[in-house]
């Protein structure tokens, strides 16, 4: 592999250690692990830059020809409106973002420290909601929006994620850590709960508040069953659901469908690139609940 | 004076409204009103008239080939996908638990599906799949083996759904498995190295037994994920297989209630009563493992200070 050293102090101490058998074994295996890990992604950005053609022929190339040939982007945003998809998971996204941070902020401090008769037993009936299929809850859901003449508009996608309990278990844990003196100190001195809670434990709960929002900004810059149920018309249309009616309206032309695909997919990477840290540490939170 | 401790008892209620609300009208509402809508019979969503109540539309699904279809398939899925992308994932775990370079680079490289629509991520594996032009037919072809007919043929769909679905729950159960690794004091690791076990010793000796809480918590995890499966079917086939031969349970649900003209509610709210009881099956079964675990490591108490 590569011989570049790192700089990072860390990794300079790993450089100490005697070359082994095993180790360039370990390696063998965590490299081929991330090439097929990494591989649909490349297949899928090389696949967008390719021909007609070349995407066909046999065997594959391995690197388009000319990796500047940017038609398959430009036929998907002429075919399809792509930029009013991108805009409208956009809306949806900070809809559901700002909505849901709020309540979520409410709730999980309410929880931690407010005092109120049932709070652990209504809290951890609550976790117990957490377990039952979201699949389930989508047949009612859906005709909710249908009676309150929301099918598709944008609020739709946004109204029934305004809540997570997922999310205010983790911020009510971080509050839970807090320790309490601090808010007893504060009510001495006067200040009020509304008050604490947005100029003391919004700012301490900075890195909480971060993880829950990208988790919750994958989620729905992701979400494909939702909108396509609840939404219909291209005017509406999310990213990963125009993708879905593009691979039918659009024929099967795999490169196009590929650039079509790199378009939902990129904001994502990029943001993953940058928060990897935050993303994971959430991400790890996410199965072992309770 | 009098109004304050009144505004004081109902303040917790203020700050709690919007997010029990939101809670109650799409989360509690929703599975009451499915479990309801499970007993009606001859029930009319537009009129909500319906002419009694009772267990036809149970009997109605287990009679249905397309439910007996899905819960064949459902169970033949976890049962290939849970326990293959766990052994793979415990290797793989505990290599990126070693000091290893490139730390940045692999995290990367094996969590990105993780952020990644799954739809857009299905189609590139449906380009891969391609009979005649994929690349994964190529590289069959290269070690000398016959191509899979992935997308065209009953028997080469299960495999495609099976391939794309270990490949898609590989992150998160390296996550999960990485922070029970974690969890392992390096006490055991440093007697073993005193004592000059092997590497392969000490994985099949300290690793995975030390590991084995958390192993058999990702299995319960992961067969409730693969469970619901039914997101993969969308970008790989458009539909439930090219024979409507790949129905699941969820699959199934979201066939009665949305592909359906009329939809037919009854039988989708039977099925995900029944998928309901699943899943809490396997969440008891995840409790009682967590409660283990905890007792394996033998500090209840202190666990939870550590974080």
């Amino acid at each position: 592999m590569a011989k570049t050293r790192s700089v990072n102090n860390e990794e300079a101490q790993v450089n100490k250690e005697p070359f082994s058998f095993g180790r360039l074994l370990m390696y063998v295996v965590l490299i081929i692990g991330a090439v097929i890990m990494i591989f649909p992604f490349y297949w899928m950005i090389t696949g967008a830059f390719k021909s007609k053609i070349e995407v066909n022929l046999m065997p594959p190339t391995l690197f388009p020809q000319n990796p500047l040939n940017f038609e398959n982007f430009i036929y998907a945003f002429q075919t399809a409106p792509f930029g009013k998809y991108f805009v409208n998971s956009l809306l949806a996204l900070i809809g559901c973002i700002t909505t849901c941070s709020f309540t979520t902020i409410l709730a999980a401090f309410a929880f931690s420290r407010l005092r109120f008769p049932g709070r652990e037993l209504i809290f951890s009936l609550l976790l117990s909601l957490m377990m039952v299929p979201y699949e389930m809850i989508i047949i009612t859901n859906y005709r909710t929006i249908v009676q309150w003449g929301l099918h598709d508009k944008i609020w739709a996608l946004i109204l029934p994620f305004m809540s997570s309990i997922f999310y205010t278990y983790i911020l009510k844990g971080f509050f839970d850590s807090v320790p309490d003196s601090l808010y007893q100190a504060a009510k001495v001195d006067g200040c009020s709960d509304w008050k604490y809670l947005w100029r003391v434990m919004v700012p301490m709960a900075k890195s909480s508040l971060a993880t829950i929002i990208l988790l919750n900004s994958i989620a729905t810059w992701n979400s494909f069953l939702w909108p396509m149920i609840a939404t219909n018309s291209k005017d509406v249309r999310t990213l990963p659901f125009g993708l879905y009616a593009f691979m039918t309206e659009g024929g099967q032309r795999n490169e196009r469908m590929m650039a079509a695909a790199t378009i939902v997919v990129l904001p994502m990477i990029i943001i993953f690139l940058f928060a990897r840290k935050y993303i994971i540490s959430g991400m790890s939170r996410g199965g072992i609940k309770g | 004076m009098i109004k304050r401790p009144f505004f004081e008892r109902i303040k917790p209620l203020l700050y709690l409204l919007p997010f029990i609300i939101s809670v109650v009208i799409f989360t509690l509402y929703p599975i009451v009103n499915v479990i309801r809508m499970s007993f009606l019979e001859g029930y009319k969503y537009l009129t909500g008239a319906y002419t009694g109540v009772g267990l036809e539309n149970y009997q109605k699904v287990f009679a249905d080939p397309y439910f007996r279809q899905a819960l064949g398939n459902t169970f033949k899925y976890v049962l290939c996908v849970v326990p293959i992308s766990t052994a793979i994932a415990v290797v793989l775990a505990n290599l990126l638990n070693q000091k290893i370079k490139f730390q940045a680079f692999f995290q990367t490289a094996y969590f990105l599906p993780m952020v990644t629509s799954s739809l857009a991520v299905g189609l590139a594996w449906r380009f891969m799949f391609n009979d005649k032009i994929g690349i994964l037919n190529y590289i069959l072809g290269l070690i000398g083996l016959e191509p899979v007919n992935w997308l065209g043929q009953s028997s080469g769909n299960f495999m495609a759904v099976v391939v794309f679905g270990i490949w898609s729950i590989l992150p998160n159960t390296i996550i999960l498995l990485l922070s029970g690794l974690q969890n392992i004091d390096p006490m055991y690791y440093t007697a073993a190295k005193v004592d000059g076990a092997k590497t392969l010793r000490i994985f099949f000796r300290i690793t995975v037994p030390l590991l084995a809480p958390t192993i058999m918590l990702v299995i319960i995890i992961n067969s409730i994920n693969t469970f619901k499966m039914y997101h993969e079917l969308f970008p790989l086939f458009s539909g439930p297989g090219v024979a409507y031969n790949l129905f699941t349970v969820v699959y199934y649900i979201y066939y009665e209630f949305r592909v359906l003209t009329p939809p037919k509610y009854g039988l989708a709210s039977a099925a995900a009563v029944m998928l309901l009881i699943t899943v809490f099956g396997f969440t008891m079964l995840q409790r009682a493992v967590q409660a283990w675990a905890r007792r394996e490591r033998g500090e209840d108490g202190k666990d939870k200070k550590r974080k």
